[in-house]
């Protein structure tokens, strides 16, 4: 367990900058995802604090010292990658020995035939079965032990990357979305499984993904990463409830957030204070779906025509054309409240506490605070 | 309105003709194995006779080959055979495994170039440097050793190529997960690589022990001395060696020096033909 500071990245690719500067302070012990989307130099950085990429600019410091001169292999960390990686002439319980091979055995007893014979040879082999048998019952694989990577399926696949990562006990975790290539269901599965991992072992994760919900329900914190730079660091309540620019807001949360143009009158009719805002000119204003309700369409400040009903059981989405916005606004509604059908007007009633307001530059106005209508 | 004759389940005109012109093939290839086994079995006088058989009248086959062994060291020129071309093929895998994963797997200035100097390496016979190898090793003092048979062929671009191009196929993540588990660059090479490139591995082998084996140039260039003969020089030995050319004993020779790689063949069947698919369509 160890804190990683991240000072003043910098990274190009030829003549385009990947990472512009990116200053990161993961704590001792936590769970950090970074999280954008593809391009945004996410996986670059995990790269660079693993030491498998060199950084153009800036310095990495595990637990106080600066691990820029040392390759990946002397630095500590266990990483897990999105095609699992896994050694394919090698059984499961072989590839889960191996970084233990690699650091408890001395060349000569790494060699074929010869090796098992060496002085120590014997303990150090006989502990190192033990920590991988361990290892596999935790994960539930130990009726896998001696089948090869090629017979098995993606989740067991994955979880025998997570017993090769987790076998030796580094200092952090790196995972480079692990869960990318497996189906919906599993993915869900395996979340949790991760999580759960996180809290026994109680050891740094630095938690790679595009997928903002795998974000949103492992972390203690994440980092909305966009173009080579953070963007924003919070708790995930944070980073949905209070977004620093409208970018991160609209990343952030599904279904994704509903923004619409305002001028200063409409802005003022739903309910907010924006006597202090220097210029009103290409104000937009954004608010979850939770955060409206369908109400009467006579006196409501925003009405349209329902386009579309999406019925998920626990929710019912219903998709409300409006003339102030381009895209149909999303409301969440309990599917046991009555119904309302495609083709009816209705008007939209927001919370001004839950409404958020944004520059043209898409920068929040953090001054421009709703009250209650 | 011709109606073709009805074939049996599976047969059709076109792959009858097919076969036919494969066997038709085939037999143009074997014929000379075929007749050179047959003459090792025959007596002298039945050699060179107008009447055409393929099984000898006499059985002749102990005389040949007794007398094969006996006119020159044949076992001798076998284990030459067997020494040079294992050493070459250990030593150009021992180079060209790392440079091809240098050439793949490694990030440094003057990658693009160094493979390209490879590709241009695959456009130049060994035969048309022959002469500078020859002086360099006459300076060398090393012509008439194993060295000179051996070390022209240490570094073998087309196994270089081969790997390289095997190497490109296998993810990056790999190597990195090698490295994040603790391996040097050279344990990632021995220890990940070379067991994932078994098929590129088995046809380089294949290539290289089938050149060298029946190489008979560079051995005729390179040694004088017939403690050193490979098989092909000993087959011309041999016939320089006799005064009259007695084709018996003479083919007795060539079906000995034949057979082991025949019998590598037979006994690695599947990863030949795997081998030369892969290195024919990769």
């Amino acid at each position: 367990m160890a804190r990683i500071e991240i000072d003043g990245i910098e990274k190009r690719f030829g003549r385009t900058p990947v990472l512009r500067g990116i200053d990161l302070d993961v704590r001792a012990g936590e769970f950090l995802s970074l999280v954008g989307p593809s391009g945004c130099g996410k996986s670059t950085l995990l790269r660079i604090i693993a030491g498998l990429t060199r950084e153009d600019r800036g310095t990495i410091r595990l637990a106080g010292a600066s691990v820029d001169q040392l390759p990946a292999r002397d630095r500590d960390f266990a990483m897990v990658f999105q095609n699992y990686a896994l050694y394919p002439h090698l059984t499961v319980a072989e590839n889960i020995a191996v970084p233990l091979v690699m650091r408890r055995l001395t060349a000569a007893q790494r060699l074929p035939f010869v090796g098992r014979h060496l002085a120590g040879s014997r303990a150090a082999r006989a502990a190192i079965e033990a920590d991988v048998t361990r290892v596999a019952e935790t994960l539930g694989i130990t009726k896998l032990a001696h089948r090869r990577p090629g017979e098995l399926s993606g989740g067991q696949r994955q979880r025998v990357a997570l017993g090769r990562a987790m076998v030796r006990r580094p200092k952090a975790f790196l995972m480079d979305e692990p869960l990318s290539n497996l189906d919906a269901k599993l993915r869900v599965e395996m979340r949790a499984e991760i999580a759960s991992l996180h809290h026994r072992l109680e050891t740094t994760f630095v938690y790679v993904t595009h997928d903002q919900a795998e974000a949103m329900t492992m972390s203690d914190r994440i980092a909305v990463m966009m173009d080579g730079t953070i963007l924003q660091i919070g708790t995930p309540d944070e980073v949905y409830a209070d977004p620093d620019t409208l970018s991160v807001a609209e990343f952030v949360g599904s279904p994704k957030i509903n923004v619409i143009a305002a001028d200063a009158d409409l802005a003022t009719a739903l309910g907010l204070d924006i006597g202090r805002v220097p210029d009103p000119q290409g104000l937009r204003l954004a608010f979850r779906a939770e955060a409206v309700e369908l109400v009467e369409a006579a006196g409501a400040q925003l009405s349209g025509s329902i386009v579309h009903l999406e019925n998920f059981g626990s929710d019912l989405m219903v998709h409300v054309a409006t003339a102030t916005a381009t895209a149909p606004l999303l409301v969440r509604r309990d599917p046991h409240d009555p119904r309302p059908r495609i083709g009816e007007t209705w008007g939209l009633s927001i919370r001004p506490d839950r409404l958020l307001a944004f520059d043209k530059a898409g920068r929040r106005l953090r001054s421009v605070v709703g009250g209650r209508a | 309105m011709s109606r073709l004759p009805k074939l049996p389940r599976g047969l059709s005109v076109a792959s009858v003709l097919r076969n036919a012109a494969l066997i038709a093939l085939a037999a143009v290839t074997l014929a000379p194995f075929v007749w050179m086994v047959a003459t090792s079995l025959k007596a002298p006088d039945e050699i060179l006779t107008r009447d055409f058989h393929l099984w000898p009248h006499r059985f002749w086959a102990a005389e040949n080959y007794a007398s094969a062994f006996a006119a020159v060291p044949l076992g001798r020129y076998l284990l030459n055979g067997v020494v040079v071309t294992a050493t070459i093929l250990a030593l150009q895998l021992l180079i060209a495994v790392p440079a091809a994963f240098a050439l793949s797997k490694s990030e440094f200035r003057g990658r693009r170039l160094l493979f390209g100097a490879v590709l241009f390496g695959l456009l130049v016979p060994y035969h048309a440097i022959a002469v500078p190898l020859f002086v360099g090793l006459h300076a060398l003092g090393l012509l008439d050793t194993y060295a000179a048979l051996v070390t022209p062929f240490a570094i073998s671009v087309f196994g270089i190529f081969l790997m390289r191009q095997f190497f490109q196929g296998i993810p990056g993540e790999l190597v990195d997960a090698a490295r994040m588990d603790g391996m040097s660059e050279l344990a990632i090479v021995w220890r990940v690589m070379v067991p994932a490139a078994g098929p590129a591995i088995s046809a380089f082998a294949i290539f290289s022990v089938v050149a060298h084996w029946n190489d008979y140039f560079w051995p005729l260039v390179a040694v004088s001395s017939d403690t050193l003969f490979t098989p092909p020089l000993g087959v011309v030995a041999f016939r320089n060696d006799d005064a009259g050319t007695s084709y018996g004993p003479l083919m007795a020779a060539a079906t000995v020096i034949v057979l082991p790689l025949v019998a590598a063949f037979l006994l690695a069947q599947r990863r030949f033909l795997e081998g030369i698919a892969f290195a024919g369509f990769k």
